[in-house]
């Protein structure tokens, strides 16, 4: 009896020493690649959203949610990672909807363009922040490069156990507590300016069609909105590169007016938005700036007000709550960020983190 | 029996083969000797060891031996 | 499934639990199931050949049965013989037997020449025939190198040579034989097994007994900690070195032969320390395979403290009976008239060794690379075979020095330096190029090139430096303490406590020490476009 509690105690001791080591090891994202964060805020937010937004950079750093509320009463979140294949948007579609069913899904059609798993660090950006679920280990599955191992998902110890010799003071200090928010409803910001004057040219394409299994994920984005009651609406967002060719813009209008979607492309709405690429842009065109995404998200909200008649929140107690605290997170990285280009004349990155 | 005494000694000077018993297994005699032996016996007694029986338990005395040679030259 | 993957521990954690628990009296065959299981997920293909050998190696076996059985039922009838008419039939029957051998020896090692060695062949034909103008329409052919082909064709010629040579009876049973054949742990790197060492434990039913299953596993974690802490962490220097000798002389070349050693010790001794282990944890005992080699004083000891089995299967199916046949003693005799009694007791060890070497050279790979490797240990072997007489007499004049400690120190240095000075055959593209590395120690000593900078373009960040010399370190002390008894055993005297702490350690090391998965690169994050 005494040995098997011994043994007992020995095997959860190892269990739980593994589980340590896991934490300690796991990239937490402070200082470098803090997009790996995003996806983790989700949860806790109040899961209360009209819309929400899916996508890769093109929405994280473009779309403000704060603009949507403040100006039209939206609740929006943006459910966004680096280089978000058309399978992970998938999936985070269906895990959101495990959470929540919005009345809209926005979705960024520049991933169309990545029909096969690009990069195992992009993988890890987006899936080491999610919750353990079926949707999850289908997303892993469908984004892993062949030199990755699907066990090493769920167990990233097996992946990040070489970092036992970079590890700093976050490691140490977040070791056992989430990290830092950074995101504002999932909309990353930055206030600094780098314009551009030209729309840098794309090279010619050997083959303008988008990959069949582009169009199967798109197919099942598309059948699972259906399913559950949400419009799907698709956009392209304003940037200029990478570069958004003609062809491919028409495959995806043909695909919204068989499907009965909603397609705007943002490139070509630039009269709409208002955006001047030579104050609205802070890296000479790639992502939008705060100025030019609030400029952006106004049309955006504009649209989705005139076609789905959303409710406006804002004389709802329930939500005023949770997004006066967003908006005034909002306001006091804007204030930082402001005031640290005041002061150096450039921005580092992403610096402002309150504990 | 004492030649073959001698030829072990032309091998390792150093040993007494009189008392040893345990030749191969202590590592004294490698194979390099054992063929060496072979060949010596064959050339002073003219009969071949065949390789199967160039077993431990055959070469580990300089008795054993001496028995395995007579065995071999009454077969 | 390597060793080292998680598929493996998966195998073989699933038939452990069925071993223990459902096989009951059929455990032997679950296993024969696993084997081919476990060589078919390396390519189905594969079975083909590992049951082409089992089949020859069963139905010459049986023949050799069959045919003395006849000879004993004759004698038996006819008890009027002579000897002299006994000594005819016995001949006679010996012949066939020959013949069967043969025909088995030449079935498996004509798969084993076709599969592993008619490229390197072809291509040396064929620039052999260059020499005079011509040349061969074909020098290349796609061939699938079943994997441990060699250990298995090896370890099925030994039984079948066994059983010729009446050292015990025959398996009748043709799955047992399959078994033997293929048991998984050996079967893709050895130990060379013998099949009457191996039959008692591999065919009786096990009861769960936790002290093998505790010791199984604790030397398959050793193993795994040589392996992937040590030596997969080695792999990028070593083949770094070893692939620009133009680029790392000197210094360079030093640091290769001692990592390569590191390396291929805790390589092989470590999977060697996984098959012996988890054989282990199913009831089957193994033969060891090494001996603490890097302790030999000589060469030749060192090839017998170093893959064991191998150098037995060498010593008792090649050297003894090429040295001791007819020819070999008829060669001895006439060349004792031509050149006197010296030469001729020399003729059959000497000539057997080089051949050998030319064959365990061979063995190791087709490639001119091992040729030379094989005549380097021999060459070494033999000089020392002829200084034996001087070191005699200087051993007499220094009796003192001869038993020091200093001495034996001198010794085992002496060995690992030679041998170093040959493994670099093993790690340049062409003997050439290794004997330029070597050269280049003489040449182009560099100490200073030796910078953190140097060593980071190797692949070794002083995070790796630091694991591999504690890693080392460790595997040294062991070995040290391995030579008054087993390592194991001595652990097992320890309080529970303190073992459990100990192995837990040794895992969390592999897990987090361990040079496996994508190498973590914070510069892979940093994202420039996309």
């Amino acid at each position: 009896m005494k040995k098997r509690l011994a043994a007992v105690a020995v095997c959860l001791s190892a269990v739980l020493i593994f589980f340590a080591l896991q934490a300690l090891l796991t990239p937490k994202y402070i200082t470098e690649a803090q997009e790996g964060n995003l996806l983790a805020e989700y949860y806790d937010s109040g899961k209360n959203h009209d819309v929400i937004f899916i996508g890769d950079c093109e929405v994280y750093e473009n779309i403000d949610p704060v603009v949507l509320w403040r100006e039209y009463g939206i609740s929006s979140y943006v459910r966004g990672s680096p280089q978000q294949l058309i399978w992970m948007s998938y999936y985070l579609m269906e895990e959101t909807l495990r959470y929540e069913k919005p009345d809209v899904f926005v979705f960024n059609v520049l991933a169309m363009k990545y029909g096969e798993p690009q990069s195992e660090a992009y993988n890890r950006l987006a899936h080491d922040g999610m919750r353990l679920s079926g949707s999850k280990l289908r997303s892993v599955r469908a984004s892993m490069t062949e030199e990755e191992s699907f066990l090493s998902y769920l167990f990233p110890l097996l992946r990040y156990h070489s970092r036992w010799s970079e590890l700093d003071k976050n490691d140490l200090k977040y070791w056992f507590k989430p990290a830092p928010q950074i995101s504002c409803a999932g909309y990353l910001m930055r206030v600094d300016t780098k314009g551009i004057d030209f729309i840098p040219p794309g090279q010619e394409l050997p083959d303008y069609r988008f990959s069949g299994l582009c169009y199967e994920y798109l197919d099942k984005m598309t059948a699972l909105c259906r399913e559950n009651g949400i419009e799907l609406v698709l956009i392209k967002a304003p940037s200029l590169s990478p570069y958004w060719y003609d062809q491919w813009d028409e495959q995806i209008e043909e695909y919204a007016e068989k499907n009965d979607l909603l397609y705007y492309n943002f490139l070509e709405m630039s009269e709409q938005t208002g955006i001047d690429y030579m104050t609205d842009t802070y890296d000479a065109g790639l992502h939008l700036n705060l100025a030019g995404a609030e400029k952006l998200t106004r049309l955006m909200g504009e649209l989705l007000m005139r076609e789905y008649d959303l409710t406006d929140h804002r004389g709802d107690a329930a939500y005023r709550e949770e997004w006066d605290r967003i908006a005034a997170f909002h306001d006091r990285v804007k204030a930082h960020q402001e005031k640290e280009l005041a002061e150096n004349g450039y921005l580092s990155g992403f610096t402002y983190f309150e504990d | 029996m004492d030649k073959i005494i001698s030829m072990l000694r032309e091998l390792h000077p150093d040993i007494d083969f009189e008392t040893a018993e345990a030749l191969v297994d202590d590592g004294i005699l490698d194979s390099m000797d054992i063929v060496s032996l072979v060949t010596a016996i064959y050339d002073e007694f003219d009969v071949r060891i065949p390789a199967d029986r160039i077993l431990p338990e055959n070469f580990n005395s300089a008795a054993a031996l001496g028995k395995l040679v007579n065995e071999l030259i009454d077969e | 499934m390597s060793f080292t993957s998680f598929s493996f521990a998966l195998f073989f954690l699933v038939l452990t639990l069925l071993y223990y628990t459902v096989a009951g009296k059929k455990q032997w065959q679950l296993l024969l199931i696993a084997g081919y299981f476990f060589y078919a997920c390396a390519d189905p293909r594969y079975l083909i050949f590992i049951l082409v050998t089992t089949a020859s190696a069963y139905l010459v076996t049986m023949r050799f049965t069959a045919l003395r059985r006849e000879l004993g039922r004759w004698f038996d009838e006819h008890p009027e013989l002579t000897r002299e008419e006994r000594k005819r039939y016995k001949e006679k029957t010996a012949s066939r037997c020959r013949k069967w051998l043969l025909l088995a020896v030449l079935l498996n090692f004509g798969i084993l020449f076709t599969f592993k060695y008619l490229n390197f062949f072809l291509v040396n034909l064929d620039s052999l025939f260059g020499l005079f103008g011509g040349g061969l329409p074909v020098t290349s052919v796609r061939l699938l190198l079943p994997l441990g082909l060699s250990f298995y064709i090896f370890q099925t010629i030994g039984y079948v040579a066994d059983i010729y040579f009446g050292k015990y009876e025959a398996e009748r049973n043709p799955f047992r034989l399959a078994l033997f054949v293929s048991f998984f742990p050996q079967l893709l790197q050895g130990p060379i097994g013998r099949y009457n060492l191996m039959a008692p434990t591999l065919f009786a039913s096990h009861a769960y007994d936790s002290k093998a299953v505790r010791f199984g596993l604790q030397r398959m974690l050793w193993g795994y900690f040589k392996k992937i802490v040590i030596a997969d962490r080695l792999i990028k220097p070593v083949s770094t070195i070893g692939g620009a000798p133009e680029e790392y002389g000197g210094v360079f070349v030093l640091l290769g032969m001692l990592l390569y050693a590191a390396q291929l010790y805790c390589d092989f001794t470590g999977g060697i320390d996984i098959t012996i282990g988890s054989a282990e944890v199913l009831g089957v005992r193994l033969s060891e395979n090494f001996n603490r080699p890097f302790f030999s004083k000589s060469v030749a000891e060192y090839w017998r403290r170093w893959h064991i089995t191998l150098g037995t299967w060498f010593k008792d199916y090649t050297f003894y009976p090429l040295s001791t046949s007819k020819a070999m003693m008829k060669l001895s005799k006439w060349t004792k008239g031509r050149f006197g009694p010296a030469v001729a007791r020399r003729v059959p060890v000497y000539l057997s060794t080089v051949i050998l070497w030319l064959a365990t050279g061979a063995w190791h790979g087709a490639k001119w690379n091992f040729i030379v490797w094989g005549l380097g240990n021999c060459l070494v072997i033999l000089i020392s075979q002829e200084l034996t007489p001087l070191y005699r007499r200087f051993y007499e004049r220094f009796p003192k020095l001869h038993r020091s400690r200093f001495w034996d120190g001198v010794q085992v240095l002496r060995t690992n330096g030679i041998m170093c000075l040959l493994r670099t055959l093993d790690c340049y593209a062409s003997p050439g190029a290794a004997f330029f590395a070597i050269g280049t120690i003489f040449t182009r000593m560099n100490g200073g090139a030796l910078t953190t900078d140097a060593l980071l373009e190797l692949g070794l960040k002083p995070a790796d430096i630091a694991v591999t010399a504690v890693g080392v370190l460790i595997v040294f002390a062991v070995s040290m303490a391995g030579r008054s008894g087993s390592v194991r055993e001595k652990l097992a005297r320890l309080p529970a406590g303190v073992r459990v702490l100990l192995f837990g350690a040794l895992f969390f090391s592999i897990l987090v020490f361990g040079a496996y998965g994508i190498g973590y690169d914070a510069g892979q994050f940093i994202y420039t476009q996309f």
